[in-house]
């Protein structure tokens, strides 16, 4: 197959799978995405015109927040769809080939690497939960227009002090919370908190975590989450997914060797990756 | 198939949308790297400023927590260096703009004393 004008995206490698993907499903330029097959894997790839997705034009669309957002959609949703059928392992935005044949190199060089991380991830999914805590102005409510100046710096002091024993009650639920979701997940990951700007949510973004959680499971840990969401004042527990498992393409970076304080614990067969 | 249908219900995506912060970190942070025939690297563009905007409104709070990727940022740090440079640069000026007005004080002084030894 010739590109004939059209470069190749790639979405996703992933197993072969039986399921068909949806009919209607669009790609990122209005393409159906099909299946390309090479050894034992399969990428997902749509044809995408040379006149966007060539390095000169691709750079300027990506400076468009609107036609970044649009693509940026329309990639998830086929990495979506793919989710519901099998365990795609989502490649990161914008990865363009010339042909079917650049894409069938790449995929027979990083074989080794999609088949570890497909074995890794099979049957798990990412379950996405963000904790906000809502403005310190709206939850500690007005006490009426103060009536001298001594009584407005009392209601200040008040204020403030009300302010503070809020966040420190939402960082202390953020670990309690992370703590008990990571005992339910294999694995978990700590995002950047999101900007209101961004996400167009209001509060303020003070957990932004994922979590590896097998589909097996998924029930259990969304209900898990659901009993949270109602144990802390002013603060909001957000669920997304189930998402492809974005966040552990990579398997997790040991931060640093264990401390010496710490007596070596002989390791342990099942908690090897 | 049997697993879809012991999976709930998607969560927040009602409605046609994810918040676009969820997608954006995702696709744009996290998935699998690969060097394409068309080669972007996708620090060197904008993006960083959606990155930073990403970034977030309280990075002391996001620091306490242990998220601190971005001070690992190259593009980040490099923009730090530069910032550093700036101001560096702003300093000199100023203390080089400060001597040569030392300076130019003392030559008044010199002119002055040796007016007044003509003048003596």
């Amino acid at each position: 197959m010739t590109a004939q004008g059209g470069l190749r995206y790639v979405y996703a490698v992933c197993r072969p799978f039986a399921a068909a993907l949806q009919a209607q499903l669009t790609g990122v330029a209005g393409a159906p995405p099909g299946l390309l097959r090479h050894r034992g894997l399969v990428a997902v790839v749509s044809t995408v015109p040379e006149g966007d997705f060539a390095a000169e034009p691709l750079r300027g669309h990506l400076e468009d927040l609107d036609w970044l957002a649009a693509t940026a959609r329309a990639h998830q949703g086929v990495i979506d769809a793919l989710t519901t059928v099998t365990t795609p392992l989502p490649l990161r935005l914008a990865t363009v080939f010339r042909d079917d044949s650049g894409v069938r190199t790449m995929m027979e060089a990083r074989e080794a690497d999609f088949l570890r991380a497909l074995d890794r991830l099979d049957g798990r999914v990412e379950w996405g939960v963000k904790l906000y805590v809502d403005p310190p102005e709206q939850a500690s409510a007005p006490a009426g227009r103060p009536a001298s100046g001594r009584d407005y710096l009392r209601q200040r002091r008040m204020r403030t002090h009300a302010q503070e024993e809020q966040w420190r009650a939402a960082e202390e639920f953020a670990r309690i919370l992370h703590q008990r979701l990571s005992e339910r997940a294999e694995d978990s990951r700590l995002h950047p908190p999101q900007n209101a700007m961004l996400s167009g949510v209001s509060g303020q973004n003070l957990l932004n975590a994922a979590y590896l959680v097998p589909r097996a499971d998924s029930e259990e840990f969304v209900e898990l989450v659901d009993r949270t969401k109602d144990e802390a004042p002013h603060m909001r527990v957000e669920l997304t997914g189930p998402w492809a498992a974005y966040s552990f393409t990579e398997p997790a970076v040991e931060p640093m060797p264990a401390p010496a304080t710490e007596p070596a614990q002989p390791a342990e067969a099942g908690e090897q990756r | 198939m049997t697993m879809a249908g012991r999976m709930p219900e998607p969560y927040g995506r009602d409605g046609g949308g994810a918040n676009l912060a969820d997608i954006l970190e995702r696709v744009l942070d996290k998935g699998i790297v690969i060097a394409g025939d068309i080669r972007i690297n996708l620090l060197d563009i904008e993006l960083l400023t959606i990155k930073l905007r990403l970034v977030v409104a309280s990075v002391d709070r996001a620091k306490e927590m242990g998220i601190d990727w971005w001070e690992h940022d190259p593009e980040l740090s490099t923009r730090a260096r530069s910032n550093q440079l700036t101001r560096e640069n702003r300093e000199l000026r100023e203390r080089l703009a400060a001597l040569e007005a030392l300076e130019g004080g003392r030559g008044q002084l010199r002119e002055r004393e040796k007016r007044q030894e003509e003048d003596r």
